[in-house]
């Protein structure tokens, strides 16, 4: 990793091997030919690592801050919670990873082993038992990787992609059901690496890759979310559903709904732009500040407040996304 | 850096988390600094999600080219408030930009070179989350031109405060100094019972102004209203002067005003 410059203009790029930051690097006069545009050799090897897992689920927003995050976590949990399904979180949030202290495993330290990097492994449960209890939800981030939490990754797009591509070829999971990957913001370097590597080419991931977007109600977030979905379109990453997240504030003490993050009046929301682009619409998260405060404190919200109305409409989220992705697996 | 030579102070606007809030504090502070009487630059380079001509209400404007290069988009009529962003090139309001980083470079280097803002007191830049692309191009082109420091946005809980961390490193491992930050999102009144609801947690972004020993510029309290607000282009000190969102944004623009009289 330490060996790609600074500036590295990327192998695809036209300037590959030409610009003054290629000097002196030991892969100028390959990348100047011409020989590394071909087909990423990562490609190959992501597929054969993630070929058993049946579907990879990639968690999407245009926007920051709406809850990519909290969802994935969500979405995993609820799967790993068939103790029959084996499920792996992929963070490739680079710059600011969140899954580590979601899921309550921060000051957790991967492993190098023999076949690759070994992903913290989480009970579901209480407590740890690593002998005992059934091991079915396993997380990897680049926050394990770091010494400190003020250590800052400043990295430009070729080493952020360089080490997304290691994530998906050198992490050893096991035997994956479910392969949910938290993304960051945006349809720039993480988010065209990630597709490319698991599409691997083929038109539409052959029905086992597909990518869930959420969103706030406010149109400040559907206008980045919609450029998601058009991102989507063409990169042909198929569009499970739409999850809006924070809809709608219930007064703990007069428990009368406000609304924090207003839809906008035409359009119709999550749910129009749903119909507009002709993906199903998943549902609706109530904004509930102890969700909000399970996953700073990384515990199992579902567990912990099973009766409260954001509970509720989750458990009515994730059966639709999961019977949806069950089917599609089925037809394929 | 031709576009640039006429512009007194460079602010940039950072966090290292998404959706806290950094175009609103954005705007807010480029539309209350030209209510003080300063003439105002806004760069918005986020690339794949541009929210501030949509928060200025200038989303049918264009930009044109001249002589010397790009014209902002100016928000008013007197042109203290000249903006510029990659919104305003887009055909389609929901054209993605699926640029990989050497491209978005480009783009940045060029707003920094390219945009003729004329004699402005303060250019503030608005960017994306995190430390990467973007905010290395902005960082290294400001070797050349003297920025003032950055004021750095987040919401209170851990989650945000943990991403906000590495930005506060990234600025001091570039030699950027740090304004201050400030806390939105901090509390909500419920419009029904008034209610106060820490929906965010609370008090975070004056813990971490503490810890990182930097200067902590206020609590922006969460109000739909100011949401609205911004979607028209209008500043909070002149639509809704009284509201407690809008006295700390007036102390915000006065502390920003008075850092710079004092440079």
């Amino acid at each position: 990793m330490s060996s790609i410059p600074e500036h590295c203009p990327g192998v695809e790029s036209e300037s590959a091997g030409k610009e003054s930051a290629c000097q002196g690097c030991p892969n100028q006069s390959i990348c100047a030919s011409g020989a590394a545009k071909g087909p990423d050799p990562g490609i190959a090897l992501v597929q054969q690592r993630l070929s058993s897992v049946k579907y990879k689920i990639l968690v999407l927003s245009g926007k920051g801050g709406v809850g990519k995050s909290t969802f994935t976590s969500l979405l995993a949990r609820g799967l790993a919670s068939d103790i029959n399904r084996n499920v792996g979180i992929l963070d490739i949030d680079i710059c600011g990873p969140s899954i580590p202290r979601i899921m309550g495993v921060l000051n957790e330290q991967v492993h190098q082993s023999g076949s690759g990097w070994s992903p913290v492994v989480h009970q579901s449960g209480s407590g740890w038992s690593p002998v005992y209890v059934e091991e079915n939800l396993a997380v990897m981030s680049i926050g394990f990787l770091l010494g400190s939490p003020d250590d800052a990754v400043i990295w430009r797009g070729p080493k952020k992609n360089g080490m997304i591509r290691q994530f998906l070829s050198e992490v050893d999971w096991g035997n994956l059901d479910y392969l949910v990957i938290d993304t960051p913001p945006g349809t720039s370097d993480e988010h065209l690496s990630a597709t490319q590597y698991l599409l691997g080419g083929s038109q539409s991931g052959s029905g086992t890759v597909g990518a869930v977007v959420v969103t706030t109600p406010q149109e400040v977030a559907l206008l980045d979310v919609r450029k998601e979905l058009d991102f989507c379109k063409k990169v042909n990453l198929p569009v499970i559903g739409i999850v809006e997240n924070m809809s709608g504030f219930i007064c703990p003490k007069c428990k009368v709904q406000s609304e924090i993050f207003p839809p906008s009046k035409i359009g119709g929301g999550a749910e129009g732009m749903a119909k507009e682009y002709g993906v199903p619409f998943l549902g609706r998260l109530p904004l509930d500040p102890r969700l909000g405060k399970s996953c700073d404190s990384g515990e199992h919200f579902l567990e912990s407040l099973p009766e409260s109305p954001a509970a509720k409409s989750l458990t009515q989220i994730l059966d639709g996304l999961i019977s949806s992705v069950e089917n599609k697996m089925e037809t394929d | 850096m031709s576009g640039m030579q006429g512009v007194k102070h460079v602010i940039l606007v950072l966090s290292g988390k998404g959706g806290v809030g950094k175009s609103t504090v954005s705007t807010q502070l480029a539309l209350g600094l030209k209510e003080l009487g300063y003439k105002v630059g806004l760069l918005d380079v986020d690339l794949c999600g541009p929210s501030v001509p949509y928060l200025l209400n200038l989303e049918d404007r264009d930009v044109h080219q001249c002589d010397e290069g790009w014209v902002p988009v100016y928000a008013d009529q007197e042109q203290k408030l000249a903006v510029m962003s990659i919104g305003f090139l887009l055909k389609n309001r929901n054209d993605a930009v699926v640029w990989r980083g050497p491209k978005k470079n480009a783009m940045i280097k060029q707003f920094l070179t390219d945009v003729c803002w004329q004699d402005i007191d303060f250019l503030i830049i608005d960017t994306p989350p995190g430390t990467s692309d973007e905010h290395i191009t902005v960082m290294e082109s400001m070797r050349s031109v003297k920025c003032d420091g950055a004021l750095i946005v987040t919401t209170p809980q851990a989650v945000s405060i943990e991403d906000v961390r590495k930005e506060l490193t990234f600025c001091r491992k570039t030699g950027i100094p740090i304004l201050g930050i400030i806390e939105n999102m901090s509390s909500y009144v419920c419009p029904n019972c008034s209610e106060c609801t820490n929906i965010f947690s609370t008090g975070g972004g004056q813990a971490l102004a503490e810890f990182a020993e930097v200067p902590f510029l206020g609590c922006l309290p969460l109000d739909p209203k100011l949401a609205r607000l911004s979607e028209e282009g209008q500043s909070c000190l002149k639509s809704m002067p009284n509201a407690p969102v809008s006295e700390s944004v007036k102390s915000l623009v006065e502390k920003i005003a008075n850092v710079q009289l004092k440079v």
